[in-house]
This record gives C-alpha cells, sequence and structure tokens, in this order.
C-alpha cells in the first residue's frame, strides 16, 4: 500500500482524458441531458446553458429562482422551479411554459413520456399533460417525492412515503398501491414494464414485480442512492451510492431477487452518478473525488475519462446516438467527449 | 498527490434555528423581531402555514411537517421528508441567505427534525442543526403542561426557553411555571420576556448540537442570578423573587431529567455497550442525551449527544492540565427508568 495509491488508476488503466474538451460554463450545472447533440447543462439556479460542441455555452433564463428538476426525452429539456413553473427548452433555445403553479408552490419533480406528455408535482399533487389534452391531477397521500411513466401506455408511477402509487390518469380505474414503508425518492420502470424501483431516502433501492407485486429489497448501500440507470437493453440497472458501481440483475423473471448484484469500478471514493451508455453494454460514472471513468460491463473494463480532481461529479450524460458523453463537475467545470 | 479537500467545518454549514412553541405564545413575534433586527443577516424562513401569517421576509417556504418513520420497525425513528426536500432545494440557493429558521406548529414533536440531522447525509454535509428554542406563555403554560403532551415534549427538548408574556402573570405564578419547567428540563437556557424581548445573541448562533460546544452541562439555574435580567423595562417586583435559590421543587409525573456523574475512570468499552444498549432498549422514551466522558488511559475527552436512539460522539480535545478529569451524562425523558440506568452507569467504572 505504501506509496502507491490506488484511488489514483491513472497509473494503472487506458486513458482518454487528451480527448476531452474542456467546457466552460457560466455556472456551475446540476445535471446535465442532451437534445440531439447539444448539451443542456441545467445550473442550480435560473439557467440553463446549451453547448453546441465546443462552441460557448448559451445561457438561457428558465426561471426565476432555483431549478429543482430535470427531464429530457432528447428534443425538449423539460425543468422545474422553485418559481412554481414549468418550462420546456429545445435546442435552440427557446422556451415555452407548460405550467405554472397557482400557490407558487416548489415543483419536485417533472417526468416526460416518449409521445409528449409531461408529469410534474408540487407537494403532495402530481399533474399530468397528455398531447391535446387538458391538465389532470391526483392527489397522493403525502408529497411526491418521484415521478415516472410507464413505457407503454398513458400509466405514471408517483413515489411518496411508504410507497407508490400507479396512476392512469385517462382510465377510470382506482389507481394501483404498492405499499413499502419508507420515503420513496427516485421511481423508474424496467425498459420491458415488468419492474418499479425507487430509491429511498434510507440506503437502499425497493423493487416491485408487476406481475404480481412481489417485493424486492436492494440494500447494504453506504449511502443514499442518487442516481441509477438501465443498461442498454435493460439487463441491469447500474447505480451510485457505494465506492463501486453496483448493478442489480434484471434480465431474468425473477428479477434481482435471491441474486447478488455485479460490482464494478472500485474506487476509494463514492459514486455520485452513473449514465448508461444507449446501446452498447457500457457505462460511465462519476465519483466523489472526481474521478469518471467508462466501464464495460461485461469484463469490468475501465477507461479514465477525468482524473481525479478533488472536486466532486455532479453530472453525466450521454447522447442518443452514443457518441458523447458529457459531465459537470460540483465545483463548476465541465467537459465533452466525443467518440 | 494532492491532498483531499478539508471537511467542511462546523463554520460552513448553515445554521438552521427550531423555533418551537404552543400556538400564540408568541413564536411568530419573536420569528418577526428576529427577521426585523438590523444584524445584517438573511435569514430562510421554513414556516408551516404558508402565506397565512405575516412574516415580512424573502425567502419564506411553506412546510408540511411531514413526518415518517424509517424502516427500522421503530415509532421512535422519525424523519421530517419534507424537510430533507427543502434543505435540497434551498441548497440550490446557497449564497442568498446566512441562517435558516424553522418554525414548527404548536402541536409539533422537535425530535423528527433534530433526527433529521443526525439521518440525513445531505442535511448534515450542508447544513448544521444550532438549537431548538422553544417560546412558552407564562400565563398557559403551567395549563399546557397538564392536558397537552406536546408542550411537555417541547420544553424537555429546548436549548433555548423563551419563557414569554411574563407582564400578564404575578411574581409566585412565575416562579410556579418556572419551577415546572425546571422539573422538565433543568438545562435549557430560560429567558423572561415580555412582548420575546430577548437578545438575540440569546436564541441564535447557540451551537447547542456542536458537539465540540459541549462545554458544560450543568443545569442553568445554577447560573441563574447573572442570566436573567433581560426585562430591562420592568423591574418593578422583580427583584423580589430570587430565581436562583427560591426555587420551588416540583417532580414531573412523566418527564424528568437524570444526571449521572463520577470522578472515577470510565471503561469506554463497557460504557459504549451500555449506552448502545440503554437506547436501543428506552431510546423511545430517552428524549435527550448528552455526555462528556473521561475514559480510562484516554488522554482527550469524549463527548456525546443523542435524540431518541440516535447518537452521535467523538473525542473532542485533550483534557487539560489541573482540570477534573469527571465524566458527566444527562438524560431528559419520559418514564426514565432511573434505577436501571444509574446502576448501568456505575458499571461502566473501569476496575
Ligand atoms: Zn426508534
Amino acid at each position: 500500500m505504501a506509496g502507491l495509491d490506488p484511488s489514483a488508476p491513472a497509473a494503472s488503466i487506458a486513458s482518454v482524458t487528451d480527448r476531452v474538451s474542456a467546457l466552460s460554463l457560466p455556472q456551475p450545472a446540476a445535471s446535465v441531458h442532451f437534445l440531439g447533440t447539444i448539451a443542456a447543462f441545467v445550473g442550480s439556479e435560473d439557467n440553463v446553458m446549451l453547448v453546441d460542441g465546443t462552441a460557448e455555452a448559451r445561457t438561457i433564463a428558465a426561471h426565476g429562482g432555483g431549478i429543482l428538476c430535470a427531464a429530457t426525452d432528447g428534443k425538449r429539456l423539460v425543468t422545474g422551479g422553485d418559481d412554481g413553473r414549468v418550462v420546456a427548452i429545445d435546442r435552440r433555445g427557446e422556451v415555452a411554459e407548460l405550467a405554472a403553479d397557482a400557490k407558487r408552490r416548489w415543483i419536485d419533480s417533472v417526468a416526460l413520456h416518449p409521445d409528449g406528455a409531461v408529469a410534474w408535482s408540487a407537494g403532495k399533487t402530481a399533474f399530468v399533460r397528455a398531447p391535446k389534452q387538458e391538465v389532470k391531477s391526483f392527489e397522493a397521500p403525502s408529497t411526491v417525492g418521484g415521478l415516472a411513466f410507464a413505457p407503454k401506455g398513458l400509466r405514471l408511477a408517483i413515489a411518496h412515503y411508504n410507497g407508490v402509487t400507479l396512476w392512469f390518469p385517462n382510465m377510470a380505474a382506482k389507481p394501483e398501491f404498492l405499499e413499502w414503508k419508507g420515503s420513496h425518492l427516485g421511481v423508474a420502470f424496467s425498459a420491458d414494464n415488468r419492474f418499479l424501483v425507487t430509491a429511498m431516502h434510507e440506503a437502499a433501492l425497493h423493487g416491485w414485480r408487476l406481475a404480481d407485486n412481489k417485493h424486492m429489497r436492494m440494500t447494504g448501500y453506504p449511502g443514499r442512492v442518487r442516481s441509477m440507470d438501465w443498461t442498454a437493453g435493460g439487463k441491469f440497472l447500474a447505480t451510485s451510492g457505494a465506492d463501486t458501481v453496483i448493478l442489480w440483475p434484471f434480465a431474468s423473471k425473477d428479477g434481482p431477487m435471491g441474486k447478488e448484484p455485479l460490482m464494478l469500478a472500485p474506487l476509494k471514493a463514492r459514486v455520485n452518478v452513473v449514465a448508461c451508455h444507449p446501446k452498447e453494454e457500457i457505462l460511465a460514472a462519476g465519483y466523489s473525488d472526481g474521478t469518471i471513468l467508462m466501464v464495460r460491463i461485461t469484463d469490468g473494463g475501465e477507461l479514465l475519462v477525468r482524473r481525479k480532481a478533488g472536486d466532486a461529479v455532479a453530472a453525466l450524460a450521454w447522447s442518443a446516438d452514443g457518441s458523447r458523453l458529457a459531465f459537470a463537475s460540483e465545483g463548476g467545470e465541465a467537459g465533452l467527449l466525443v467518440l | 498527490m494532492s491532498a483531499a479537500p478539508a471537511p467542511s467545518s462546523a463554520s460552513d454549514k448553515i445554521p438552521v434555528t427550531v423555533l418551537t412553541g404552543y400556538l400564540g405564545a408568541g413564536k411568530t413575534t419573536l420569528l418577526n423581531r428576529i427577521l426585523s433586527e438590523n444584524h445584517g443577516k438573511k435569514y430562510a424562513v421554513i414556516v408551516n402555514e404558508f402565506g397565512e401569517i405575516g412574516i415580512d421576509n424573502d425567502l419564506v417556504i411553506g412546510a408540511d411537517e411531514e413526518v415518517f418513520e424509517m424502516n427500522n420497525g421503530c415509532v421512535c425513528c422519525t424523519v421530517r421528508g419534507d424537510l430533507v426536500r427543502i434543505m435540497e432545494g434551498l441548497m440550490k440557493r446557497r449564497g442568498k441567505f446566512d441562517a435558516i429558521i424553522l418554525e414548527t406548529t404548536g402541536l409539533a414533536d422537535p425530535a423528527p427534525v433534530a433526527q433529521t440531522f443526525f439521518v440525513d447525509e445531505d442535511v448534515q454535509t450542508k447544513a448544521r442543526l444550532d438549537a431548538v428554542v422553544t417560546v412558552a406563555d407564562a400565563k398557559w403554560l403551567s395549563e399546557r403542561l397538564k392536558d397537552a403532551p406536546e408542550a411537555k415534549n417541547q420544553i424537555a427538548f429546548a436549548d433555548v426557553i423563551v419563557l414569554n408574556k411574563t407582564d400578564l402573570v404575578s411574581a409566585s405564578e412565575l416562579a410556579e411555571v418556572e419551577a415546572r419547567i425546571r422539573a422538565i428540563n433543568p438545562y435549557a437556557k430560560l429567558h423572561r420576556t415580555e412582548r420575546c424581548q430577548v437578545a438575540l445573541a440569546d436564541v441564535l448562533e447557540r451551537n447547542a448540537f456542536d458537539l465540540d460546544r459541549i462545554l458544560d452541562i450543568e443545569p442553568d439555574f445554577l447560573e441563574a442570578g447573572d442570566d436573567h435580567d433581560h426585562d430591562h423595562d420592568h423591574d418593578h417586583g422583580h427583584h423580589h423573587h430570587d430565581h436562583g435559590h427560591g426555587l420551588k421543587h416540583y417532580h414531573d409525573e412523566d418527564m424528568q431529567s437524570l444526571s449521572l456523574r463520577t470522578d472515577q475512570p470510565v471503561d469506554a468499552d463497557k460504557f459504549m455497550t451500555w449506552l448502545q444498549d440503554l437506547v436501543a432498549r428506552d431510546g423511545a422514551r430517552i428524549l435527550r442525551s448528552k455526555g462528556i466522558l473521561a475514559f480510562k488511559d484516554d488522554d482527550e475527552r469524549y463527548v456525546f449527544q443523542g435524540v431518541h436512539m440516535m447518537l452521535e460522539g467523538d473525542h473532542q480535545r485533550k483534557w487539560n492540565d489541573g482540570e477534573a478529569r469527571e465524566s458527566r451524562v444527562v438524560f431528559i425523558g419520559r418514564d426514565l427508568p432511573e434505577q436501571a440506568i444509574r446502576d448501568g452507569f456505575a458499571k461502566c467504572v473501569a476496575a
């Protein structure tokens, strides 16, 4: 151990750091999303910054206050703010207001459906607006922690305290309630619509197999899971929260029940954010010490994208075609890797 | 290799003052005083009844006081979920304010707020609980302590008690209500006020939850002589009773404090095991705990504090030369098993 710092992978693994272009952002970004080939960096206050290639960032005034949440379908970025507004921004930087909360409540979460429906929440209320339809709302039993659309049909998962409600905004059917004690924050459907997973306030994930509502407990994290993403083809759910990337297997009909997760890319730092390549079995992981690794899921092979910098990674995203990887750090650095 | 960034010290963290108190005691009066005073500081205020009470401040956030139980099957291990969310949102506006004041409803139990700071990693790294300040109505508190368990919780939990509306009670009524407060919580700093006229330094920046500041855990009334004269415009009758010595002694039926001390060195392993077992078993009844320990063969003071089952502790500093190496532990709680606690602590003395 002495003399050798195992947390410095630079010495031992292949590096593409020389192919990363540094981007200069006018303010630190909390998340990043791709609109085609344009990287949209969401600042924590007021602004979204659009970066085309390595050109200078275009600052788009989106909110009059903090931006609390953001989601994208690849064509537009939808954000919710503490100004009570939900806005959409396209790749040209056009801003459209989708909703303004009557009581100016904080917009805590947003979600987008591939067919154009938008969902958002303020306090206990979840809202949905499908294309050419009126806004519909649902009162959750407690504050909404997260939203996700099912991949098929208009069905919204609403995470809250003690479980998740599955709501069909266009149907009279009573919403379905999946119960599990605790506070549920992030929520995601598997791409095949068979599983639903929540990231809880405690350091654990909870899952349900939707066919029979069978529970799946995914525990053992040292910290809260703030980032999760499905690998290409939906074989694994990659997650942050530990000092390795934790990947839960979802390919079989039982999902991760009774199985051990895959643990890749261990470092002496916490994984803050994960982003899976849209086509290949590759993921990018950003760590609390600033390191960014690209990891091949099949054999755990690693490629260094950003060296340990002392400045934690805040955001990572792949473009839909998988040719670009963008990142932002808590200290305000940002970069772009074109493959 | 570059050094890792230094962990953020207590002073980098945004201080959060929790303002509790029964309805009508004067919480809003105190809040508005804090906000209007010329201190050059900007506050973010988290209030429950959003928009209903007049608060003149730029940053006012409405809270739902949503408490959820953690998934450990224990009813006392609770977290304010809305607070986690609000703190996360507020931290995006860091730089726009210097401190946070969190006002709770009159019916709220302060424990979930405090526990949120013990449990939530994000809240903990960015903010720190400064103190629980309870505003009490001198005229009605004695009654409330009889019929409202939440009023008792708020007194028991307090680091600072602002005993307000003292102008509306006689000297003997005041002595009575103070004695009732002291029966529950002898450690809080108590300030007698009219219209919440308390020096802001007495309610803000108290560092009551800072392990480094757990210097003394002596009952407040022992030093009441130099601490109690804040009612400058009201000294008639004031000197007729002496808070320090003439205090009536009450025993509260269900809420007590228990103080243990020894000048014998304590066995660290035995003590840690005992303390953890105690809070695991009786944590639901223990609202707060605090202690300074002199462990055998240890040159540093060990300090700890807890809320129900949640504990945090650390070595604080070296014992000074000539300083009496005395261990002191304090519990405030409901129906405390006093004898069992005393016996358990006695067994921790190093052989
Ligand atoms: Zn408990």
